[in-house]
């Protein structure tokens, strides 16, 4: 049986033979599942999450049989069995062990974040006390732009630091960058990013007239970047010459769209919602409605932080995953926004960040819109975001040459270590590292890159 | 009329300064409802765009904000947000330090070069590349060389504020009277005696000017470097402020920095009159 299936069950099937990963009866049911989100198991609080996950452990200890273990529940109940055990195991202080992990090399870290809402888990982490449930000091530091926020981190001014997902990927590659081993531990939100336009442009709807517009992005290894070349090459612009994309840092990007000098940009929220806020914007589309549940950030480490502080970084690591699934939680969204809004944090209008995270916004034309989904939380870092995004690096020149897609994809993107450390939490990861994409009703299979960045027409290969 | 001409130019500026709060005011009158739009989605909007407020504050906005801060400047809300007396404590520490560094370095390196005509040729071609460059120009290098963002702006402070003081200190030295160096020589005055005794003296008030456009020179280099390195310090308020569109605080920072220039340049004019003196 599989690591992550509850061993309290009687009725799990023990056939190993039934599907590939072990936790399905059949090989339907798994491809079924395997397909899907990650789930997160509703647990009433912390503390029994950890009770579960420790109890399994010691169950499997003791019936490290199957049969005998299945002969003994089925005569006592699960219950039963449970209470029996805790008579004689301590499963209080175990739980309490475990939850505090190996002895904590650095207690007190510093995290850079750019003030945007991609960065809620690592933000909210703080006020909401995650750093500190997990026994760690930390101060999240706001910093000015990613060239800094990069530089910070390099120079271990930063333990740790929130980084836009393909920074990592270039800094590992050498791109823009001396090459530095650099990992994507957890990837804090997926969607949340939307294309905004000057109020003037409220009538050119249609991609194929913005041909002269200036747009900007927030950094040149983007997701942004790369989504709205993928949206307009989708729309027959070519975006090095129908159009311009320049970098400017996401606080600039309403500044200058209500001075004219930009036409429109594909932002980080909360500057779309702003712009919408002060009257000199709307929001065209949100990014999900181009490729739902896109990475955006990521929660970045070198790797030296890793292997010289590894239970540091294990218990900053299990703060942020379990910061992202409250996140993930609708109905806790209200509560993170009033969190995250003042001076010390993002510093924006509370109602600003409320329509964010809600997903019941403005969107500037005078309609109130609904979509609970505008931006979502979800640690899990596929190793086929990785390869997508190399893909577009590849599509739009930023690397040449030949690229060992999957090799690098699974140096960087930490998918195996943070499925293994959400299951200490108590969260179900998914059982895949990869899975197939939809960008735009087109499909990316993360095992062909390179005919996936040869199909384009608008390339720079 | 026998009005002081103090009490003329007082007056003057008082009308001035009237003027332009007058003109100010009016300027960003709001312009009232713009368009009709839905209650329940004006509350989601922001007042620019629900009552026509202009994007730019008025003086009352200012006033009203700058004693809000005037009331608490030293609060401490974590490592993000501080009071403005704790930024502008920063700031001052910061231009000190690399200012200091910088006289430690441009007055005896000065002294050697305008004493000796040989090093002021050769280190010439340097001083005048290297003087003109932009302090902003001179961040990445700092950053990605001392690996620390606290000493790389103190290191842009100083190389910033160094070249004034530098080519003062030279100047000054080799501008010393020719009898005054001849009266020391026939009295057989050493090296050192005759740089501390009577150069010195008589190139203070030269060094002294060098110092006063170098403080100057620092405290505007300041706010640019904070801008980009964050963290804490008057430079990072404003970046943070704008980054919240708030052009209330962006003024009152504005104000600040220039009154505490002012100071910073008041002091250094006041140890200039010190040591001039009478020819």
């Amino acid at each position: 049986m599989s690591t992550f299936d509850n061993p309290f069950d009687d009725k799990r099937s023990l056939n190993r033979a039934g599907c590939a990963c072990g936790r399905h009866i059949s090989q339907t049911d798994h491809d079924r599942d395997a397909g899907t989100q990650m789930q997160c198991v509703p647990v009433e609080n912390e503390e029994k999450r950890y009770e579960g996950v420790v109890a399994s452990a010691v169950m499997r200890q003791i019936f490290p049989q199957d049969v005998a273990r299945r002969a003994f529940l089925k005569s006592v109940g699960a219950s039963t069995a449970l209470a029996a055990l805790s008579q004689f195991f301590p499963l209080k202080t175990a739980t309490e062990v475990f939850a505090q992990g190996g002895p904590i090399e650095k207690k007190d870290l510093k995290v850079g974040f750019i003030p945007i809402t991609c960065a809620t888990p690592i933000i909210m982490a703080k006020p909401m006390g995650f750093y500190e449930k997990h026994g760690l000091n930390v101060d999240v530091i706001k910093t000015a732009g990613w060239a800094v926020i990069r530089d910070k981190t390099i120079n271990k001014e930063y333990d740790a630091a929130h980084m836009l997902s393909p920074m990592p990927l270039a800094i590992s590659l050498g791109v823009g960058s001396n090459p530095i081993p650099y990992t994507v531990p957890a990837i804090e939100n997926i969607n949340g990013q939307a294309i905004t336009l000057a109020m003037k442009h409220k009538d050119k709807r249609d991609p194929k007239s913005w041909k002269g517009f200036k747009f900007a992005v927030p950094f040149d290894f983007s997701m942004h970047n790369y989504l709205l070349r993928y949206y307009l090459a989708e729309h027959g612009l070519d975006p090095d010459q129908d159009v311009q994309i320049r970098a400017v840092p996401p606080p600039e990007m309403v500044a200058n769209l209500r001075a004219d000098n930009i036409d429109g940009f594909l932002g980080p929220d909360p500057m779309n919602q702003r712009a919408v806020y002060d009257g000199v914007g709307f929001i065209h589309m949100l990014s999900k409605e181009m490729w739902d549940g896109h990475p955006c950030c990521a929660f970045a480490a070198s790797k030296e932080f890793i292997t010289q502080t590894p239970n540091t970084y294990a218990a900053l690591l299990k703060s942020i995953i379990d910061a992202t699934a409250f996140a993930a939680k609708p109905e806790n969204r209200k509560q993170i926004a009033a969190a995250i809004a003042p001076a010390n944090y993002i510093n924006q209008p509370e109602i600003v960040l409320e329509q964010i995270l809600t997903g019941t916004y403005a969107d500037g034309l005078g309609n109130v819109l609904t979509d609970a989904k505008r931006v979502d939380f979800d640690p899990f870092p596929w190793e086929s975001f990785a390869i997508w995004i190399m893909t577009q690096m590849k599509r739009w020149g930023q690397i040449k040459g030949e690229v060992d897609y999957k090799a690098v994809a699974q140096q960087v993107y930490l998918a195996t270590d943070t499925a293994k450390l959400m299951k200490e939490v108590g969260l179900t990861p998914p059982t895949t590292t990869t899975k197939s994409i939809v960008v735009m009703g087109k499909t990316f299979d993360p095992e062909k890159p390179a005919d996936y960045v040869n199909s384009f027409a608008i390339k720079r290969t | 009329m026998n009005i002081p001409l103090g009490l003329r130019a007082g007056l003057l500026s008082i009308l001035v300064l009237a003027l332009f709060l007058g003109a100010w005011h009016l300027a960003t009158r709001g312009t009232g409802v713009t368009q009709q739009m839905s209650p329940e989605y004006a509350k989601l909007m922001g007042l620019t765009a629900t009552q026509g407020k202009s994007a730019m504050p008025g003086p009352v906005d200012v006033g009203i904000k700058l004693w809000e801060h005037l009331k608490r400047p030293f609060y401490d809300n974590g490592p993000n947000d501080k009071g403005l007396g704790i930024q502008l404590g920063y700031s001052i520490a910061r231009v000190g330090l690399g200012y200091l560094l910088a006289v430690l370095v441009a007055v005896p390196l000065g002294f050697l070069i305008g004493m000796s005509p040989l090093m002021s040729r050769a280190l010439d071609p340097f001083i005048q590349v290297l003087k003109p460059i932009s302090p902003l120009a001179w961040m990445p290098l700092a950053l990605y060389t001392i690996k620390d963002s606290g000493l790389s702006a103190i290191f842009v402070i100083f190389i910033c504020s160094l070249w004034p003081m530098l080519i003062n200190t030279a100047f000054g030295v080799a501008a010393v009277r020719k009898e005054w160096l001849n009266v020391a020589r026939t009295l057989e005055v050493g090296a050192f005696r005759r740089a501390y005794t009577v150069i010195l003296p008589a190139a203070a008030p030269t060094i002294l000017t060098g110092m006063r456009i170098s403080i100057g020179i620092a405290w505007l280099v300041i706010v640019a470097a904070e801008m980009l390195v964050g963290g804490t310090g008057i430079g990072y308020f404003v970046w943070n402020e704008w980054n919240n569109l708030s052009i209330v605080n962006v003024i009152i920072a504005i104000l600040l920095i220039g009154l505490v220039g002012m100071l910073l340049d008041q002091v250094l004019a006041r140890l200039t009159r010190m040591v001039t003196f009478p020819e």
